[in-house]
Formats: structure tokens, sequence, C-alpha cells
């Protein structure tokens, strides 16, 4: 399943429909296609039972295309079938973008005309966590998906703590260096690590510093759930695919707020 | 059960790339010239981790109620008193001789109860702890021996996997008792070795966990009960299969140098042990890393393990294609590090991944050529295939595919050991028809396209082979320019490389990093009973 942002989506050039149907190979058709597995040794009775389920799914009728034994215990299935639920375009809830896409060129000038300094942002990788791989893409200067990384940014400081850093590390970091923002990956959610570990920095970042003068806490990682940011404690959420572009976007949009509120 | 079944063809073809010789003179050359002041800085520097490692031989073992291991109260507690610039054993024996405690056990709990002072012994007393040191140890070694002889003894019996390469399959629960029979399955639906994935967090811890566990992040601790459990239930199903199931953990992290160890007490057969990994990826101090490593090597030497490197991680992080030759270089500086440590050419795992973007044109080819150049330039390692990783989108049918030709690349380059790919990477942890999907994959390619192998020469001067001389040329550059990198006078220039950042764009100086404060100079008189045996025995 993919979590990349649906904003970035190009806008349909025709009005769709409110109620569709999954597409096979005709409009209508209502087709799809899922493998799973069940505890039991393969026999008809097995075939059985997972038509039982792709019926119980919606799938009617139910086409078992393949059915393979693994081991004496399990059996793998493959299933097609029309699916007789309706999708109402009506009652999907997408979480909209609240900052506008800027260059690079862009950010660099807000940066320069609002703080008269370098926006310093400071990165890691906390917990036991060691996949730097998210935390790289975004801010070394090779970037990812072709876009520069932050580091690449004139006006953006960037400072990459790396992997498997303690959180009073990480505060202890963010307060020598005076971070305007602070960007931590989490791959890692075997146990919920990412949540626990989130909410451990946030609420070390809130005890160290005063009310309001805590830095734009920023997640990213490809398991956190969408809105969940403030019970996390923090300021905001990236899912898979984020790109460079966007963090910086998001950072300089969330920095002219804040501005404006302390006002 | 489906049992691979195909003409076995010699898993050593003969050379398909026309390198000049020269070239990789002077590149192994150039890896010896960067390596052999390492070298000299582990001769002369201990860790607490390798004196640990010499009180384990020696029998300690077990924690006090709180987890802390006896070897590690025994240590701290001899630095804390007279250092441990003479060694561990010195003192430790010392103190036995004069009775203040009548074994290592007794010995460590005083220690934790803080009723025990150490002394340097002078004179007569020093030759004979030594001595009592060195009768101490003996047994831990004759041990790893007598492991190794057993390991042969089974393979003998049952047989080594019929295919090349062999199919190296991983297991990671975090919970032990999971992961013995999900390994015994493994094993029967046609994995030849089996890996336990360490917890994520064990490489930072400075001490090894004891006992059986049950809970552990994205893997199981690595601890003598869990190696004992694992190799007593894989011995189990090598016996049920006829074939003999070899089982691999880490050795790397601030504790190499105890698990090497502990994998040789406990008959492991194979040790993921790279000779920079820890220092690039994890942040531990460079001198910690080197000096544990070849403490570590000579115990897998000893053991008969085979290392298995961690080029792929490289690929990780930086582009596949641009760091293509640090892959190589990585590779020749593994090798000399192991070669120097007494690991003969079949125990080098040397390791290399298919990470090259698939997007780009011609990437299934410059992964022949990368695979093609690490075969030749090691013509006698067992070299480790690591599937996709970094390339894996979450499209499962895209990279059940791009698995596939990871696979054939596996087969027409015969590679040794092959980590089977998942079409869920980056997903979720592998369903069991996952797992089974991947196996179906490797015997499809291996079964058809095997033998591919003994047909397939890429053209003179071809696209192939000129990538290959290419990467091979850059190795070289890379190896030039590391060797000629002199921060201060008398500084060593492979750690004001690692320091410049010469590595997956890392910089790691070497008076920074996690572990340092493990790090003491030896003293003139510093003794190390194991490793005098270790020396010994690696000039038998």
């Amino acid at each position: 399943m993919n979590t990349r942002d649906t904003t970035t989506s190009v806008v349909a050039p025709k009005a769709l429909p409110d109620i569709i149907r999954p597409y096979g190979d005709t409009t209508g058709d209502a087709m799809v296609q899922v493998s799973f597995t069940l505890p039991i040794p393969h026999d008809k009775r097995a075939e059985g039972a997972a038509l039982q389920l792709a019926a119980k799914m919606g799938l009617a009728p139910a086409l078992l295309v393949h059915a393979k034994a693994m081991g004496s215990d399990f059996t793998f299935f493959i299933v097609y079938g029309a699916v007789s639920h309706l999708v109402d375009l009506r009652e999907v809830v997408v979480v909209e973008r609240e900052f506008a896409l800027l260059g690079a060129k862009d950010v660099n000038a807000m940066i320069k005309r609002r703080l008269r300094r370098k926006l310093v942002v400071v990165g890691a990788c906390i917990g036991t966590d060691a996949h730097t791989v998210g935390i790289d893409a975004i801010l070394n200067i090779k970037g990812f998906a072709g876009e520069k990384g932050l580091e690449y940014y004139r006006e953006i400081k960037v400072v990459n703590c790396g992997a498997q850093v303690l959180v009073p590390e990480l505060v202890a970091r963010a307060r020598a260096e005076k971070a305007d923002a602070v960007l931590v990956s989490q791959v890692v959610t075997q146990k919920d690590a990412h949540i626990h570990n989130t909410m451990t920095m946030s609420a070390a970042f809130r005890e160290a510093y005063p009310a309001g003068k805590v830095p734009l806490l920023v997640v990213g990682g490809p398991r956190f759930e969408q809105g969940s940011a403030p019970a996390l404690g923090v300021d905001r959420i990236f899912g898979k695919g984020t790109t460079p572009a966007e963090v910086a976007s998001y950072l300089v949009h969330a920095m002219a707020t804040s501005k404006e509120q302390e006002r | 059960m489906t049992v691979l079944t195909r003409t076995t063809h010699t898993s050593h073809p003969q050379p398909k790339l026309e390198l000049d010789p020269a070239v990789i003179r002077r590149a192994r050359l150039l890896a010896r010239k960067a390596g052999a002041p390492v070298v000299k800085l582990a001769r002369t520097h201990t860790t607490v981790s390798v004196e640990r490692a010499v009180l384990r031989l020696a029998g300690l073992s077990g924690a006090d109620h709180e987890g802390v291991p006896w070897v590690n109260h025994l240590v701290e507690a001899v630095r804390d008193e007279v250092g441990l610039q003479d060694g561990v054993s010195t003192p430790v024996f010392d103190a036995l001789r004069r009775g203040v405690a009548g074994d290592l056990l007794t010995l460590a709990q005083k220690c934790a109860s803080g009723s025990v002072s150490f002394r340097l012994p002078q004179g007569r007393d020093v030759s004979a702890a030594q001595k009592l040191a060195l009768r101490s140890v003996k047994p831990g070694m004759a041990r790893i021996d007598a492991n190794r002889a057993t390991r042969e003894r089974l393979i003998r019996r049952h047989g080594d996997p019929r295919q090349r390469p062999w199919i190296y399959l991983i297991v990671a629960t975090g919970d032990i008792y999971e992961d013995i029979p999900q390994a015994q399955t493994a094993a029967r639906e046609g994995a030849d070795i089996i890996a336990v994935i360490r917890s994520t967090g064990q490489s930072l811890l400075d001490y090894v966990p004891e006992g059986a566990t049950r809970e552990g992040y994205a893997g199981t601790y690595a601890t003598q009960e869990n190696f004992a459990l694992m190799r007593a239930a894989l011995d189990e199903v090598s016996k049920e299969l006829g074939r003999y199931i070899r089982l691999v953990n880490y050795a790397s992290g601030l504790c190499m140098p105890e698990i090497a160890t502990l994998a040789g007490l406990e008959r492991l057969d194979m040790m993921l042990n790279d000779s920079m990994y820890g220092i690039l990826f994890r942040d531990i101090n460079p001198i910690r890393t080197f000096v544990d490593q070849r403490f570590s090597r000579q115990i897998h030497a000893r053991a008969g393990i085979i290392i298995n490197t961690g080029e792929d991680n490289y690929l990780t992080t930086a582009d596949a294609v641009e760091a293509a030759h640090t892959v190589t270089v990585s590779q020749l500086m593994n090798e000399y590090f192991a070669k120097e440590a007494g690991l003969g050419d079949w125990q080098l795992g040397l390791g290399h991944a298919f990470e090259i973007n698939p997007e780009i044109p011609d990437s299934f080819r410059m992964e022949l050529a990368q695979a093609l150049l690490a075969r030749q330039l090691f013509p006698k390692a067992p070299l480790k295939w690591m599937p996709p990783t970094k390339h894996m989108t979450g499209d499962v049918f895209r990279g059940y595919l791009l698995d596939g030709f990871f696979n054939l690349v596996g087969a027409m380059t015969g590679q040794d050991i092959l980590l089977v790919g998942m079409m869920t990477e980056a997903v979720v942890t592998p369903f069991l028809s996952d797992r089974d999907l991947a196996l179906q994959n490797v015997r499809y390619v291996l079964g058809a396209a095997g033998g591919l192998a003994e047909d397939f020469h890429p053209p003179r001067d071809g696209f192939i082979q000129t990538r290959a001389r290419r990467v091979l040329s850059e190795a070289v550059e890379l190896l030039e320019k590391i060797v000629s990198d002199t921060g201060q006078p008398g500084s060593v220039p492979l750690l004001a490389a690692i320091g410049d950042g010469t590595f997956g764009l890392m910089k790691r100086p070497a008076d920074a990093g996690k572990g340092l404060d493990g790090v003491v100079k030896r003293a003139p008189g510093y003794d190390n009973p194991a490793s005098t045996l270790l020396e010994a025995g690696s000039r038998r």
C-alpha cells in the first residue's frame, strides 16, 4: 500500500462518477485479485475454505485460480472474483497538503527575508533504528528521486547526527546548534518502536525547552498514521515517498506561520 | 518438498573478463599498504571486549541478577584498579593464585560486591600468573577446535548442499522459541543456511545478554544460550534432511570479539563480520572496530567459520552505479584484513548486492559486470550475493521480477551464497507464502539457468568487460587516494580517509565514536593468553 501524498496527483480532466467499482478489463466488472494462506493441509476442503473466505470478503462469483501446499500444514491460494462492494468517492477523506510546494530558490529567498540567517535543521535516526536511508534521502545533498537534499539549500544549515542517536544527545545537539527544526526518521516499526521513540523524543524536547521555544519537530517514516502528529507530540509527519522539496517547503511555511503567531 | 536437482557445473568457471593482471596486483598491493598501519594499531591496542572474550574462553559465563555479565564485572574491576594495559588475565589469575577466590566466577561475584583488590604482579609472580592464564584458556580453545572437527564430521556424514549457490534465508521473530520452528521449516523448504538476525539495538550494547531470549526488536538477541538452542535444532533437521544446515549470526558491534568467541564455542558456521561496517554505519570508534575485528577474525580462522562481509551496505546509502568501486575497495580491504588474521580464501564470504536502480538503462548488464568482477577478483572466495532492497518499492509483483533477475545474475556469475530476496522487502516481515514464493523463484532460476555460467562469456571489450574494467580502475584510484591521505604526521592514512568521509559519505574521525572509552593502549608487558594461542595457531 502506498501512502504517497495524494495531492501530488494530476487533477482529473473530467468529472468522476460518485460511485465506482474495481476495474479488471471492462468498466463495472468489479474484478479483484487476492492471495492468502490458510493454516490447513491442501485438499478439497481447503479449497472450499478458501472460497468461503472469498465469499465473506464480498467476492461473488469467486474463482479459485491457484492452490498450493506449503509444507504439510499450510495452503496458499490466489483468488480472482467480482467484488460486491461499491466505492463512494464522496465519502473518501483526503488530508490536503497545507503548504505550497516551493523550489529551492524560493525556499532560500523566504528564509533570507524572514530569518536573516540560515535555517538550522538537525536530523537523526533515534532509538535502535539504524536505517538512515530516509533521513539521508531528505538531508544528503544526493537527495531522493532526482531532487537534491536539504544540504543543497544555501540558506539551510544541516546537521545530520546519523543513526542510533540517543534522545538526550539529540536534544543537546539541537540546543548547541540552535536548531529551528529537528527531523527524525523512523523506519523500524516492530512492536511500534517508531511510536515509542517519537513520543519519547517529543517529550524530551518539551522538557528541555521553555514553552513556545521548542524547535519544529518533524518525523518521517513509512508507517506513521496520517493525522497522528498531535498524539505523538510532533508538528508534522511525513510518509513514504516524501521528497526533500516537500520538507523544505513545509519548514518555511511553518516558520512563516509561527512568526505570524508571535507577533 | 522440492529438492533442487540439476547437473552440477563448476562453481568457479573460467575467467570471463579480460582484466589486466598488473592492475589486480596493484589493487592488492595498495590494499596491503592501506591496511598494514591499521594492523599495527590493532597489535598495539586492546579493548574491553577483547579482554572479556579472554575470560569467556577461560570458562567464565553468566550474569548477575540485573543481567550484567560476570565478564563485564571482572574487566571493569581490573580496569578501575590497575588498568587494562597489561591485559585482564595477568591481574585476574594473579588474584586466583593469591587465593582471593577459588575460581573465576567466585572472583567476579566478589568483585561485584567490591571486596577484591587487584595488583600488577612483579617478578616471578608475573610468569606464574601468565602460565595459569594460558592453562585456563586452553580448554576453551580446545572446545573451539573440537567444534570445528565436529562440523567437518557432520558435513562428511550429512553432506553439503547439492547446488551452488547455497541458499541463505533469514529468520527474525525476536523470540528464539519462535525462531526455531521457523528455521527448521525454512531448511525443509530448501534453505541451506539460516541466519538469525539480531535485535536492532544489540550492536551498540557493550555487553552480551545472557540466556534464552524471547523479546527483541526486528531480530533475536545473540546470546550463548540462543546459539546453542538453534545449533541443536539445526543439527536435528540436518540429520532429517541429509544435508548440513549452516547457522549464521553477527560478529559486529561493540561485542564483536565476545560474540565471535561464543560462535566458536557453540559451533556457528558463518558470521557477519565486516572490517568497516561498524565504523561507517554504527558510528563505532574506528580503532575499537579494528582491534575487535582482528581478534574476532583470528577466532573465526581458528573455528573454521566463514565470514560474511557487508559491502551491500555501501549501496543502500550511496548510488550503486557511482559507488560500485567502493564495494570493490571494501572487498579488497576485507580480504587483506581477513588473511592477515589467518582466514583462508574458503572463509571469505565477501559481499556484494543487486542494488542498481532498475530504471537506469543497462542496469542488469552493470549488475552482471559487477558480479563477474567480484567473481574474478576473488576466484576462491565463497562470494555472498545479496538481493535488492533499496529499489523494492512496495509493488510486490515488480519486486518479484527484480528478485528473479537478481537470482539470474547469481546463477550466471557463479555466486556461492545467495541471500534469498523477498518481494515484501520494505513492506512487511515476510509472510510464510512470501518465503515460499521466493524459494520457488530461486529454484526456477537455478534449475532453468544455473548452467548458463558455462555458456555465458561477455564479448571482448563489450559493455560488460568495459564496465568491469572501469570499476576496477576506479577502485585502484580510490585506494591510491586512501594511501596518500595523511592528516597529521604519523597518522594512519586509512583512518584519515575514514575521517574524511571517503566511504559511504560518512565522516568518522578516529578520536570519536561509540566505544572509544573501551580502547586501551597495550603496555610492553601486555599479555593475552588467547592471542598467544591464536597467533600460534595461525602459524600451524
